[in-house]
């Protein structure tokens, strides 16, 4: 029984990750109705921010281990939020009105050139951290919960609840769902656009960058390919859980990160990515918006 | 307060708009009417900043806005309630006012809640339900609210009467009549229903084919054989 809540400790904390970078794709989607399939490298080149902070503190002689964690998310956050403030300036907002398949060219286009960026600025080889948190906790003989898995989920929980706070209750969120759901009525009443399309961008890459940083403290390593599957699996869970919803992206990242780890943990690792997307067909099959997602038809 | 001067509004290679030169003054109801297909929306549009005006020039309160965005041109006091009302679908009606409100000083809110709750009761019982949901009266009447939480020095109407029972009808332009007299609003109103526009509007434009081809006092226009010929035909 210990094992079987093992895999289920073990697959939240990888579905909190996937659900982390999901909300960056379903929120995009939801304004710009484009999938931005740069955002795995977003969250890629979060990791190695995030890395290059832990090597930049560990230089300067910082040894707190609370300080460190708070400025390499900090530091992660702010820099990636640029890239993705930058990747939709540069690559999409000139392609605003144009047909839906020049975006979505661009953004591959984006994707590969991310790649190649870091795999020339820093190397093709996986590069490792060594462990920052090594305490593990034993809530029975042999069921255990580390402190990195503990502070993904408190992170996550606590960024869901702010960003939920974000979404449905301040100014800021109520003109994003007003692009969302009529962008040219937002305008008309005052909603500056293209700055709250911006500001969509940035936060989808804070919550990745998030992510990023809890991923190379969960694993250890890190390389610049890593955006594609784990970028791959974020954009099945926000399909899952019904692209434009919030609350389907984690949900489905959430799906995902369990199928992952309990496959694995019973079937062997060697499939589980192949269980992953029959899953998503299944489910697409039955309910083709996804779990949580809206019927396509709307009264208007 | 609202000057159009010679302006032209293009859609790709089709011409919508020819050479329209109009004019609103503070306090004023002006009224434009016209066939389906005459200009009337883009006319509305145009002045909003999409789509742009390719010739001419627009100036409000003396300032040309013929170029700025649209976010920056309402912020300037002027409101629009557009065609097909544009509820945004999926907030709720209070959320739908909150909008409208974005670009008023926000102490204000509290008071203009109520007016807009004064004249429109039907919206404070619905108040959670979401925009989407409301029958097409009541998305007018929130239409029209959320313009109005954004205290406008001009409102701009686009066929507020469109598909709505008489009864509703005669409580809308009762409503604009109120705002006006009361607020000394301008309102720039388009209009299908010719009657009940030009009897309310101080003064009236005839739009065809993109072009103005009258205009004159509401009761002059009513009286014009033009007018009387093309628009009231059946009216009461
Ligand atoms: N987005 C568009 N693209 C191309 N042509 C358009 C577009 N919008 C309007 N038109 C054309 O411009 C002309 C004017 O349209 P507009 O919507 O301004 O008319 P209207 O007077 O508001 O009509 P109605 O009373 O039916 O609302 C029409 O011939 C219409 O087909
Ligand atoms: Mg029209």
């Amino acid at each position: 029984m210990d094992y079987f809540f093992q895999q289920l400790i073990n697959g939240i904390t990888l579905g909190a990750i996937y659900g982390l970078i999901a909300l960056g794709y379903t929120m995009v989607y939801g304004i710009v109705g484009m999938i931005n399939f740069a955002h795995g490298e977003i969250y890629m080149i979060a990791a190695f921010i995030g890395f290059l902070a832990f090597l930049l503190l560990a230089s300067l002689g910082v040894t707190s281990v609370i300080v460190t964690l708070i400025l390499v998310l900090v530091i992660s956050m702010v820099f990636t939020s640029v890239y993705g403030f930058a990747v939709e300036r540069v690559a999409y907002r000139p392609l605003r009105n144009a047909p839906k398949l020049a975006p979505l060219i661009s953004a591959i286009g984006m994707s590969i050139f991310l790649q190649n960026y870091v795999q020339l600025t820093q190397g093709a080889r996986v590069k490792s951290l060594p462990p920052v948190f090594t305490q593990n906790f034993h809530l029975t003989d042999s069921l255990t919960i580390s402190t990195v898995q503990l502070l993904i989920l408190g992170s996550t929980a606590l960024l869901l609840l702010g960003f939920s706070y974000l979404i449905n209750k301040t100014p800021l969120g109520r003109a994003q769902r007003a692009c969302e759901q009529d962008r040219k009525m937002a305008a008309l009443v005052g909603v500056d656009v293209d700055k709250t399309i911006s500001l969509t961008f940035v936060l989808g890459a804070a919550l990745a960058a998030v992510a990023g940083v809890m991923v190379i403290l969960y694993y250890g390593v890190l390389d610049f390919y890593m955006g594609f599957l784990a970028g791959m699996k974020a954009f099945v869970a926000a399909v899952l859980g019904g692209i434009g919803s919030l609350s389907g992206a984690m949900l489905g990242g959430l799906l995902i990160g369990l199928i992952e780890s309990f496959w694995a943990a019973y079937m062997g690792g060697d499939y589980k990515n192949v269980a992953v997307f029959a899953v998503l067909m299944l489910v697409l099959v039955v309910r083709p918006n996804g779990l949580l997602g809206r019927k396509q038809v709307e009264k208007v | 307060m609202l000057n159009i001067s010679h302006i032209s509004t293009f859609y790709g290679a089709i011409q919508a708009l020819d050479n329209i030169s109009l004019n609103a003054e503070k306090g004023e109801i002006v009224t434009l009417i016209g066939a389906n297909g005459a200009g009337k929306t883009t006319l509305l549009s145009t002045l909003c900043g999409n789509p742009r005006a390719k010739s001419g020039t627009i100036t409000f309160n003396g300032q040309d806005i013929t170029a700025l965005p649209t976010n920056q041109i309402v912020r300037l006091g002027l409101a629009h309630a557009p065609e097909g009302r544009r509820i945004f679908p999926r907030m709720t009606i209070f959320e739908n006012l909150q909008m409208g409100a974005l670009v008023a000083d926000k102490k204000h809110f509290a008071a203009d809640l109520e007016y807009v709750f004064t004249l429109f009761p039907r919206l404070k019982e619905r108040i959670a339900q979401k925009g989407g949901t409301l029958s097409g009266g009541e998305q007018q009447m929130l239409a029209i609210g959320r313009a109005l939480m954004a205290r406008p020095q001009l409102l701009l109407l686009d066929e507020p009467s469109l598909g709505l029972a008489p009864l509703i009808v005669k409580k809308i332009f009762h409503v604009l009549k109120e705002i006006n007299q009361q607020q000394g609003m301008t309102i720039l109103l388009v209009e299908q229903n010719a009657h009940h526009a030009l009897s309310l509007a101080h003064r009236g434009y005839v739009l065809v084919n993109g072009r103005i081809t009258l205009t004159g006092t509401g009761k002059e226009l009513l009286q014009s054989d033009e007018v009387k010929a093309a628009y009231l035909e059946g009216a009461a």
